[in-house]
């Protein structure tokens, strides 16, 4: 996209060579007017998004950059520099190394489950010669329900902590002893649950994502390891893994910056009990319950640039991949 | 078995699965896939509805019955009036239909003037929309929340606006890279075409451009409907009069008053079925535009 833009430079200033439908270059003037024409078209056609994107994307990255150095009264309000106290009173705040804790053990957590699962299960379906349109349609309805909705059913019924509950009443029939799940006092337990919850309704788009990228894959290259003696075990592992390693990576990537944003399943399954809530579950704590935006502020920074790290790799090499 | 021949090589070849031994565990992996498949994804919508419809005693039974003893369809009407179900549905709609909107008129019309139009320092406006696909909403939720507080400049309050989720709808990179990469693809001899007959730049966004972008008008709105039934931590900040609220915030409301297991139930089951219903219209659309605009779930 940026030839195109260079070339539409290069034919206004006439340019030799650069082609287009109005070489003459003794026309400069009225392709200086149709240009400058153009540009308040352009910008007329601009306006509204550049609003939208000035008010609530341009703007809110700087302003939370500098709210983070301000003293914020209980509504937000800023009542002047405040150096770096929100910074240092974040550091001291024990619930903010809570979170932190919780939010990359849910990360590691999601990569082992999130983030495999759904790729053996694409691999497995991409084998099935029937129903397909079935097992795309199902694993696909989860994320579809309202994630409140989703995480309300796992939390009232999958993992109720009495006999009423799914997974309880499957222990019970087996005579194993029942669990009290997401009310557990074992904080890695519980995070697990909620990862298992984050899984099960979000893989869908994974599974897809991924059968497509295995359709793509030259049918030749299974023919050639199986002549060389392959299993299928090792043709997964020398065909299917190196030929989706793109895809593989850039999933990668966006899940990490998916689950650092994990919200709902603090805030629905266990409402950040027993230490459970993630850091943007803090940062919305600290700003309704707790009316410290300075602190919201400055862990939203952080995020920020964690996040902006992570995006920018991904679109790094989503871009490398489209080459 | 014509299924077997059409598919392009996998991992099995058609040969392995041609033999009788190979094929009849195939079958039997089949089958259980299916079955597997059924119990994970659809059981658990069929539970919701059926505790929905189980009396009050029955739902806290252990062990839970699978089809309930007595049907009580009152659990839905309840839910229905009592739980303002209806308002937060339709609220939640009317975002959605207002959101898609908005993207769809300054989007595309971005997207059209960046592709098209080609303004002084276009690019760098390109650049600079595009580099929000770094930043996570999520993560400008308390500068964006005091934002709609109090808008800079004009002072407006954006508090329990249905603008609130709309203008920032707008501000999606994404849309407009998706837009303007299928713009580019447009011959400029179609555009040269139109302006020599006279057309304007609205013109030919509206008679040319639109009619042609058809398929990629379809994946910005579906996106950004789903988008809006999923939100949970924004409408939650900046929607809370009860009567404003959407089905996932209006669902975390009503939790708070204890209500029934059986009630809640059917409530959620009220509120998964305008996004099932949805789904099952347009997943053709929704499962492509998945893959389609690059990999972005």
């Amino acid at each position: 996209m940026t030839t195109a833009i260079n070339v539409s430079r290069a034919r206004a200033r006439g340019l030799p060579g650069a082609g287009g439908p109005r070489p003459a270059p003794s026309r400069r003037r009225p392709a200086l007017g149709r240009r400058v024409g153009r540009s308040v078209t352009g910008y007329a056609f601009l306006a509204g998004a550049i609003l939208c994107f000035a008010l609530f994307s341009w703007y809110p990255m700087i302003h939370e950059i500098l709210l983070s150095f301000q003293h914020l009264n209980l509504v937000g309000q800023s009542e002047g520099w405040g150096g770096w106290r929100n910074y240092e009173r974040m550091l001291n705040d024990p619930n903010f190394w809570t979170s932190v804790h919780v939010t990359l053990v849910f990360t590691g957590l999601a990569l082992i489950f999130g983030y495999a699962v759904p790729f053996v299960i694409a691999v497995a379906l991409n084998e099935f010669r029937h129903a397909k349109s079935y097992f795309r349609l199902l694993v696909y309805l989860p994320v579809m329900l309202p994630p409140v909705a989703g995480a309300f059913l796992w939390k009232n019924w999958f993992y109720a902590p009495d006999n009423t509950g799914l997974f309880n009443s499957v222990l019970h029939d087996l005579h194993l002893p029942i669990s009290t799940w997401l009310q557990s006092p074992n904080n890695t337990f519980v995070i697990l649950c909620m990862v298992i919850f984050s899984t099960w309704s979000n893989m869908g788009s994974g599974v897809l994502i991924y059968i497509a990228a295995l359709q793509g894959i030259p049918g030749e290259l299974y023919e050639a390891a199986e002549l060389d003696g392959a299993g299928i075990l090792k043709r997964v592992w020398h065909v299917t893994v190196p030929q989706t390693r793109l895809i593989l990576s850039l999933m990668l990537l966006l899940q990490i910056v998916a689950t650092m944003q994990t919200f709902t399943e603090s805030l629905v399954l266990t409402g950040g009990a027993n230490g459970t809530g993630t850091l943007v579950y803090l940062v919305y704590q600290d700003a309704t319950n707790f009316n410290n935006f300075g602190g919201s502020a400055a862990i939203g920074t952080v995020l920020l640039l964690f996040l902006g790290l992570f995006s920018g790799a991904y679109l790094w090499l989503n871009r490398r991949g489209e080459e | 078995m014509s299924a077997f021949d059409v598919q392009t090589r996998t991992l099995i070849s058609r040969t392995q699965l041609n033999r009788p031994v190979v094929r009849r565990i195939y079958w039997v992996v089949l089958v259980l896939a299916i079955l597997l498949f059924a119990v994970v994804f659809l059981f658990p919508l069929f539970w919701v509805a059926s505790s929905g419809l189980k009396s009050a005693s029955e739902v806290l039974q252990s062990p839970p019955t699978l089809i309930p003893h007595h049907v009580n369809f009152s659990n839905y009407s309840t839910a229905w009036s009592d739980f303002n179900l209806g308002q937060f549905i339709f609220n939640t709609a009317y975002y959605a239909v207002g959101a898609v909107l908005l993207q769809l008129i300054f989007d595309v019309a971005a997207a059209y003037a960046l592709s098209k139009l080609r303004p002084v320092l276009g690019n760098v406006v390109l650049a600079l929309m595009l580099a929000t696909l770094m930043i996570p909403a999520t993560v400008l939720v308390i500068p964006n929340y005091l934002t709609a507080i109090d808008v800079p400049v004009l002072h407006w309050s954006l508090i329990n606006s249905p603008l609130a989720i709309w203008l920032p709808s707008v501000a999606n990179g994404f849309n407009i890279f998706l837009l303007k990469r299928f713009f580019d693809s447009i011959p400029e001899e179609l555009m040269a075409a139109a302006a020599i007959d006279g057309a304007g730049p609205l013109r030919a966004l509206w008679s040319i451009v639109l009619p042609m972008s058809r398929p990629i008008l379809g994946v910005v709105s579906i996106f950004a409907t789903v988008a809006v039934w999923k939100d949970v931590l924004w409408p939650l900040l900046v929607l809370t009069d009860p009567t404003k609220l959407t089905v996932n915030t209006g669902l975390l409301n009503l939790t708070g008053d204890g209500i029934p297991e059986n009630i809640l139930m059917a409530s959620l089951a009220i509120a998964s079925v305008p996004t099932i219903v949805f789904f099952l219209i347009f997943q053709r659309s929704i499962m492509s535009g998945l893959t389609a605009g690059s990999v972005k779930g």
